[in-house]
């Protein structure tokens, strides 16, 4: 058993130290917004948050997040309360197949959190790890441009789900 | 007037006299700015030339910015003395050297001055460009000049007093500038030959192989004893070198060729970039330098030929299926409580790479073979651990994740203790968790400056089929 903290809540988790976080989130706790992709920490769909930085969960075994704080895209926002960031990628019509929309999410995210009001250089360069095969790449720039925009703002948690 | 008076007088004239005799040595005149020239006015083949010359010269590597064109420079260059922006070497004429004649750029090559007569700091690695010949000068300059020119002010340097100051570097010249030419050995061969003038001169190997003095100068006594470069070590490329198997001619031949080697593992750092650039170059001088770096190596002594024998079996000892857990990989031979949680996180993070049995390239390295853990600076293996192998844009390249965001100092320091001991045959490092702290924000820095490699079709038959 090992105690692992998800989205504020404590969650006891009956798995080798070894199993990828992502298969915990998935298969246990049954959150399932983090996507499998390539297994490899190659292609971004698994990235979570732990402690303010983007993780690919495919490669982070729970070992090693004792006392750490983990968030997943349920964690940002729900169904009747999106997040700013998941308000930006529907405004912008981000995703088509959607597959790579949770992890680029949760990195852009982690962007924000750190810096408010990224260049889109830095945007770019932050989000070089994720893969799209659909292309909607210029969309999901925009995307977090809105967010930014939206987070910067005073009344950013006021809006709901209304676009 | 007193005598204090006088004092302050004769000290004033004597500072003046001393100043003027330092300039007298410092001054180099400025070479007249010329009309950039037609970039058809350069004969083909010597631009030819001149591409797999700035290859060996790694001259993007510096001269280009994440984010910038590449040569136009702007990449800061972290000294002990301060930071060194690099210039713009595309034919820009304004911020550029658009306005060099052949002749102001040889006389930067030869002796580290600028067109405009202004001594240039030896990051510029002129103590190697110097061995130049003018031959392959000229064709440097053919393919510099016939690139895209870039508008492109070199930012200013951060350096403080006194080494703000360009004419003390006339001093430094004086003391550590050898101009001679690399005169060729008749008892060597040809090939060997060939690599002595490449590695010493334009491939300026010892410029991060070979340990700097105080005053940032290579110690020519310990030439590729090991030094340093963007907080890698680059491991000492004689007797001293810490690899577990010793190299040999095609083992070097096979790694600078293709960035990756079996019995030693992929390029990382700045010497992937090294080798990415050495891509663009022929077999016979990879060869060349291959063939004179073996020669630095010199013969192994018999015990390091046994040691590598054992190495290379423990290596290709069948592993059991890819690990479980901790019970199915190497029993952890160190103790206590730091090592047991180093074992478990290469048992959950690491092995499934690293103990799959099969072959380089698609895999990572069996870490018995591995250098950096048998080095005796932990850095390079904090390094790797922490921000792991970037793919490469549009090519099959080596890779792994890097763990700087899932692991914490102190767990990178538990996995450093418990491979050192199970990898290696040396003693503990000593003060890891301060060379993970540092590789940390070190290497977080060199990744956010650094250019990505720029694509170059790369050797990719030796590679096969996975």
């Amino acid at each position: 058993m090992m105690s692992l903290k998800i989205n504020g809540q404590d969650h006891q988790v009956d798995a080798e130290p070894d199993t990828p976080l992502l298969y915990v989130l998935r298969d246990d706790i049954k959150l399932n917004a983090a996507k499998y992709g390539c297994g490899l920490g190659q292609c971004g769909a698994c990235t979570v948050i732990v402690d303010g930085n983007a993780v690919f969960s495919c490669v982070t075994p729970i070992l090693l997040l004792k006392d750490k704080e983990i968030t997943t895209l349920e964690g940002l926002g729900t169904i009747e309360k999106p997040a700013p960031i998941q308000r930006a990628f529907m405004a912008e019509q981000s995703a088509q197949c959607g597959y790579c929309i949770p992890g680029m999410m949760m990195r852009a995210q982690a962007l924000l959190q750190r810096n408010p009001n990224p260049t889109d250089q830095q945007i770019r360069a932050e989000l070089a790890p994720h893969l799209c095969r659909c292309g909607t790449h210029m969309r999901i720039l925009r995307a977090v441009h809105r967010a930014a925009e939206m987070m910067t703002r005073a009344d950013a948690g006021d809006q709901g789900g209304t676009l | 007037m007193t005598l204090s008076a006088r004092i302050g007088l004769i000290i004033a004239a004597a500072l003046i006299v001393l100043g003027a005799a330092a300039g007298a040595l410092a001054w180099r005149p400025a070479i007249a700015a010329i009309e950039p020239p037609n970039p058809r006015s350069f004969d083909p083949e010597l631009v030819r030339r001149g591409r797999q010359l700035v290859a060996l010269g790694n001259c993007t590597d510096c001269h280009t910015v994440r984010g910038g064109q590449e040569f136009a420079g702007g990449l800061p260059v972290v000294t002990p003395f301060g930071t060194v922006f690099s210039t713009n070497i595309t034919p820009d004429p304004e911020t550029g050297i658009g306005r060099w004649s052949e002749q102001a750029f040889q006389r930067a090559m030869k002796s580290g001055v600028d067109r405009a007569g202004q001594h240039l700091y030896p990051t510029f690695p002129y103590d190697h460009f110097t061995h130049v010949t003018d031959a392959d000068d000229r064709a440097l300059y053919a393919y510099l000049m016939t690139r895209r020119p870039v508008r492109a002010p070199a930012p200013a340097n951060h350096l403080t007093f006194p080494y703000d100051q360009r004419p003390l570097i006339a001093g430094w010249k004086l003391l550590f500038l050898q101009r001679d030419e690399v005169t060729p050995d008749p008892a060597k061969s040809t090939v060997w030959n060939r690599g002595a003038y490449l590695v010493q001169g334009l491939a300026h190997c010892g410029a991060c192989h070979t340990p700097r003095n105080a005053l940032g100068a290579e110690r020519t006594a310990a030439s590729f004893a090991g030094g340093q470069a963007e907080n890698w070590v680059a491991y000492a490329l004689n007797a001293a070198s810490p690899a577990p198997v010793p190299w040999t001619e095609d083992a070097l031949f096979d790694y600078l060729r293709n960035g990756w080697q079996k019995d030693h593992g992929v390029a990382r750092g700045p010497m992937a970039q090294v080798v990415n650039n050495l891509s663009l170059v022929d077999d016979d001088d990879v060869r060349a330098i291959a063939a004179y770096t073996a020669d630095i190596f010199g013969p192994p002594a018999a015990g390091r030929i046994q040691g590598a024998e054992a190495v290379r079996a423990e290596a290709a000892k069948p592993r059991s299926g890819p690990p479980q857990t901790s019970a199915s990989t190497s029993a952890p031979k160190a103790s206590g409580p730091d090592s047991t949680e180093g074992a478990a996180i290469y048992v959950a993070a690491c092995a499934s790479c690293h103990e799959t049995g099969r072959a380089l390239p698609y895999v990572g390295v069996d870490l018995h073979l591995s250098t950096g853990i048998n080095a005796p600076d932990p850095r390079n293996v904090a390094n790797t651990i922490l921000y792991g192998l970037a793919a490469r844009n549009g090519e099959r390249s080596p890779i792994m994740p890097g763990f700087a965001a899932s692991m914490t100092d102190a767990q990178v320091t538990a996995l450093l203790n418990y491979l050192r001991a199970t990898f290696s045959k040396q003693p503990p490092w000593s003060n890891i968790a301060q060379t993970v702290a540092d590789a940390r924000q070190a290497q977080a820095a060199f990744l956010q400056t650094a250019a990505e490699p720029p694509n170059i079709a790369i050797h990719t038959s030796p590679r096969g089929q996975p």
